[in-house]
């Protein structure tokens, strides 16, 4: 069982306040769904919470299982269990995809894999999310479609096994076959039900294949109002001109 | 064999065999002026003392042939002229050469590697010569290593229809002075393939450049250095095209850290007016590392001709991205290893065009002793 756990988080970027006051707790066993209109702040939460250099918090705590997560280095929160699937994955170029993934396993995992034994797992990940196994030896992310990045992200996701998992717009750019892969991906981390999803999205397409069990409505760096599943469906409806006008 | 001045580019100044054609350099020639004289120990100025020894030991294929020649050999600077005061130092004051021939048409089984090992910090000259004859095949290594003050001229004839791939390792120890000329004329269809990896030393001033005889010539110049605290770490290149049809690719990278690290790279192209038809891209990439080293980088591509196929370059210098670093660390990476990762992979694409799988080896290992540093 595991809790992440956000308190009047405040966030900066370049002097100008993003985030204005950010609560939210996420425990494994559940899916929460940040929806919010374009500039809100939902990259910015999720960057902040996995260490972006360019992201001061001005004041709040995050927790992981009551560890504070904000004085750890961006690598000790993700080996402490946090993982950011990344709205825009960067090219890096020179760095194979099986090299940088079995960099990060050992690196998570705390010894390295067997050779053998990782060769068959990235197999069967890589089968799994429809992903060519050519794509193992290109440079990371380098030449991916927007919608084989993404895939991509899923990948590590299974591979990493995290507690909590962000996932920052996974579903934008996807067509709708690869939108069911990339959800099956995510229900797949989520059956476990040891872990927990945070999903920023701005459409309730995915939301058709991964259900939510709480919707947060994300309005200029602060949660404006929380739900159910139905407050997606409210959304879909009448969009956020509401929010944005109130918060105006 | 007097002056000889080529008129119609001004990046291209005069060439001969005699010491008194060249005066002294003062650093501020545009040739010079990158280049700290007071570190050369007086290869520039003629007070170097002949006290040093650099011993060649070739470990040559058994398809080559290997002689050691006096300095009046014919072979001897005949297919370049000196051009500038160090080289014409080197060439006035070789005792002997190496020349090795590559007969017609034959392919060799290995590499022939060329050990240079400097003993000692006495001055040393040397020359090289290396003559691929038509439609044959080599490899070549030049290994630099020990600790010398060393000025020479290394001369490739590539024959038409042949293809010479050579990689030049300046693995010098610290404390070493080279300043070097590596000339490549090729003939018709002729492929000449250069690695410079260039990681130890004081001070390194290697000058590979290219002249074409014949349609069809193919040069490939690749270059990687590393340059740490203090070191100065100079490659200038010049790729004459004065003959139509021939092609020209350059791309060299390099990695800065410390103190007074300092990288210069010079690009010159010149496609002369009767060059129709050439191909050519120059590259030069620096990733600098930390505070206080720095780069130099300046491509110079001069065109006289209207009808090329291609002409292009680059030139970019920076840091490492730390969006790169990011994203590695957030996947549970540390900042070393996600740092190394980068890095490897910047030079990467490079060394993969080494074919020779001992030299890929060796420089995968060379790069990664500077990144454990
Ligand atoms: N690195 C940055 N530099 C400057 N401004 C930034 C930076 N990151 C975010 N911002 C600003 O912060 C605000 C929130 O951006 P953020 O990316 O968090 O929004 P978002 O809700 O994720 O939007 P989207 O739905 O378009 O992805 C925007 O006004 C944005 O311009
Ligand atoms: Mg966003």
């Amino acid at each position: 069982m595991s809790t992440l756990e956000i308190r009047d988080l405040h966030v900066a970027v370049e002097d100008k306040e993003i985030l204005r006051g950010v609560n939210l707790t996420v425990s494994s066993g559940e899916t929460h769904a940040l929806m919010g209109p374009n500039g809100s702040g939902k990259s910015t939460l999720a960057y902040a919470i996995a260490g972006h250099p360019k992201y001061t918090i001005t004041s709040g705590t995050v927790t992981l299982d009551g560890e504070d997560v904000l004085s750890l280095t961006v690598d000790e929160r993700a080996r402490a269990g946090l993982f950011l699937a990344m709205q825009y994955p960067v090219e890096v170029p020179g760095v194979s995809v099986s090299n940088f993934l079995r960099s990060a396993v050992t690196a998570v995992r705390g010894e390295a894999p067997k050779l053998r034994a990782f060769t068959k797992e990235l197999k069967a990940g890589m089968d799994a999310l429809s992903i060519d196994g050519a794509f193992a030896q290109r440079n990371l992310n380098e030449g991916f479609s927007g919608g084989e990045k993404k895939r991509h992200e899923i990948l590590q996701l299974e591979l990493l096994k995290p507690k909590i998992a962000i996932l920052d717009e996974t579903d934008s750019g996807l067509d709708v076959d690869a939108l069911r892969v990339v959800s099956e991906g995510v229900n797949r981390f989520g059956a476990s039900g040891d872990t927990g999803v945070l999903l920023i999205t701005h459409y309730t397409r995915i939301l058709r294949y991964v259900k939510p069990d709480f919707v947060h409505v994300f309005s200029a760096g602060r949660i404006v109002e929380e739900g159910g599943p139905e407050l997606a469906d409210k959304l879909e409806a009448e969009g956020y001109e509401h929010y944005t006008k109130a918060n105006a | 064999m007097g002056l000889d001045t080529k008129p119609l580019s001004t990046l291209r100044g005069k060439s001969s065999y005699k010491l008194e054609d060249f005066p002294v350099p003062t650093g501020r020639e545009e040739m010079w002026r990158f280049t700290p004289l007071s570190r050369l120990r007086g290869l520039h100025d003629g007070t170097a003392t002949l006290s040093g020894n650099v011993v060649v030991h070739v470990e040559a294929a058994p398809e080559v042939s290997v002689e050691t020649v006096g300095r009046d050999d014919a072979r001897v600077g005949k297919a370049y002229t000196p051009t500038d005061r160090v080289s014409v130092q080197a060439f006035t004051s070789f005792e002997k050469a190496t020349v090795i021939t590559v007969p017609k048409e034959a392919v060799t089984s290995k590499a022939t590697v060329i050990n240079l090992r400097g003993e000692g910090n006495g001055a040393a000259y040397g020359h090289i010569v290396i003559v691929v004859e038509p439609l044959a095949e080599a490899v070549i290594v030049l290994d630099h290593q020990g600790s010398a003050v060393y000025a020479d001229n290394v001369e490739f004839v590539v024959g038409d229809g042949a293809t010479l791939k050579v990689v030049s390792l300046q693995d010098w120890a610290r404390d070493a002075v080279h300043v070097s000329q590596h000339h490549a004329h090729l003939g018709r269809d002729a492929t000449f393939k250069s690695f410079v990896v260039t990681m130890g030393g004081d001070l390194v001033r290697l000058s590979p450049s290219v002249s074409y005889t014949g349609r069809g010539g193919d040069a490939d110049l690749s270059g990687l250095y590393f340059v740490d605290a203090g070191q100065h770490i100079e490659h200038r290149l010049l790729v004459d095209h004065t003959v139509p049809d021939c092609r020209s690719n350059v791309d060299y990278r390099g990695a800065l850290q410390g103190d007074e690290a300092h990288a210069v790279w010079i690009g010159d192209v010149i496609i002369r007016v009767e060059a129709t038809g050439t191909d050519t891209y120059e590259l030069n990439r620096n990733l600098i590392l930390t505070d206080g080293a720095r780069a130099d980088s300046v491509p110079n591509l001069e065109i006289l001709t209207g009808e090329v196929a291609g002409a292009g370059h680059a030139s970019a210098s920076g840091r490492m991205d730390d969006e790169h670093i990011f994203y590695l660390q957030a996947r549970g990476i540390p900042y070393d290893e996600a740092r190394r990762l980068v890095i490897r992979g910047y030079f990467a694409q490079l060394i993969e065009k080494i074919e020779v799988e001992e030299i890929r080896d060796r420089v995968l290992a060379a790069v990664e002793a500077e990144l454990a540093r």
